[in-house]
């Protein structure tokens, strides 16, 4: 069997129920941001089988973007979390349940 | 060949990826993050064959490089002991992973009834077209591209402020 657009597709599909499972299920803040990480890269997984397969690099140049994106939230992301985790010494969402500091 | 290898790296991009979020052995974030590097090393393979050479390229670079280290060098500087003594609720995780498989039950088989690929032949691609991404970068996307320069700025000034001692 030749492998089309849909096979793609499906690992990236997969790829983001993985994502969610992690973000979901996990309780731990860093291993909730390791699931946002995968979820989008099962986004880019698709978008650049879309780029191939209809032959245009506009998907490609998405995924670039997404990726600059990405490693600025990620950058962000984790201060938040150092400096939440300074104040409240610790990174699990069940401790985190006020609005306050 | 292709076809073996698109097997191979598909099979490894969602092995690592489960590994990462759920691995039944370990629950050590650092376990985690070495998995997620694996995930994204064999998902520049998938790239490859996809005819994405300089996506390839970036993804281990950006990803694998600097992402990683930045996760390892946060998860060094939390507790991460306190999350083996952690208990799951049962409850939570049954209920999560009824959610995430009807997700994917509603993905795949939208996947498969649009017959989404039917009309879509591949075209041989001659060499890279890492010169053509090059040349719409700075052409047709330059106004997003200056964009996400700024954004990174702001991303960097932003953590700086974040790091601060004393958060006023």
């Amino acid at each position: 069997m030749n492998i089309g657009l849909e096979q793609y597709l499906i690992v990236s599909g997969l790829l983001f129920c993985f994502g969610l499972l992690g973000v979901v299920v996990r309780r731990n803040l860093l291993i909730m941001y390791m699931g946002l990480e995968l979820m989008l890269n099962a986004a880019n997984l698709a978008l650049v089988a879309f780029s191939r397969f209809n032959n245009n690099l506009d998907g490609q140049l998405m995924v670039f973007f997404i990726i600059t994106v990405a490693a600025a939230e990620v950058a962000v992301g984790l201060a938040l979390i150092v400096a939440l985790y300074r104040k409240r010494r610790s990174a699990h969402v069940e401790d985190l349940t006020t609005l306050k500091l | 060949m292709e076809n073996a290898l698109f097997y191979i790296f598909a099979a490894l991009t969602l092995l690592f990826a489960f590994l990462c979020v759920a691995n039944p052995f370990s629950r050590n974030p650092v376990t985690s993050a070495m998995f997620l590097v694996l995930t994204m090393i064999s998902l520049a393979g998938l790239f490859v064959l996809l005819q994405a050479f300089f996506l390839a390229a970036v993804q281990i670079l950006v990803y694998a490089g600097a992402v990683m280290v930045l996760f390892l060098f946060v998860i060094m500087l939390l507790d991460i002991k306190e999350e083996e003594r952690r208990r799951f609720n049962r409850f939570a995780i049954a209920l999560g992973g009824v959610s995430v498989i009807g997700l994917g039950f509603i993905l795949f088989s939208t996947i498969r009834e649009s017959k989404v690929g039917a009309g879509l032949k591949l075209v041989a691609v001659k060499g890279s077209d890492t010169a053509a991404l090059g040349k719409a970068l700075f052409t047709q996307y330059l106004l997003p591209f200056e964009i996400v320069s700024v954004l990174l700025l702001v991303a960097m000034v932003g953590v700086i402020l974040l790091s601060k001692k004393d958060l006023k």
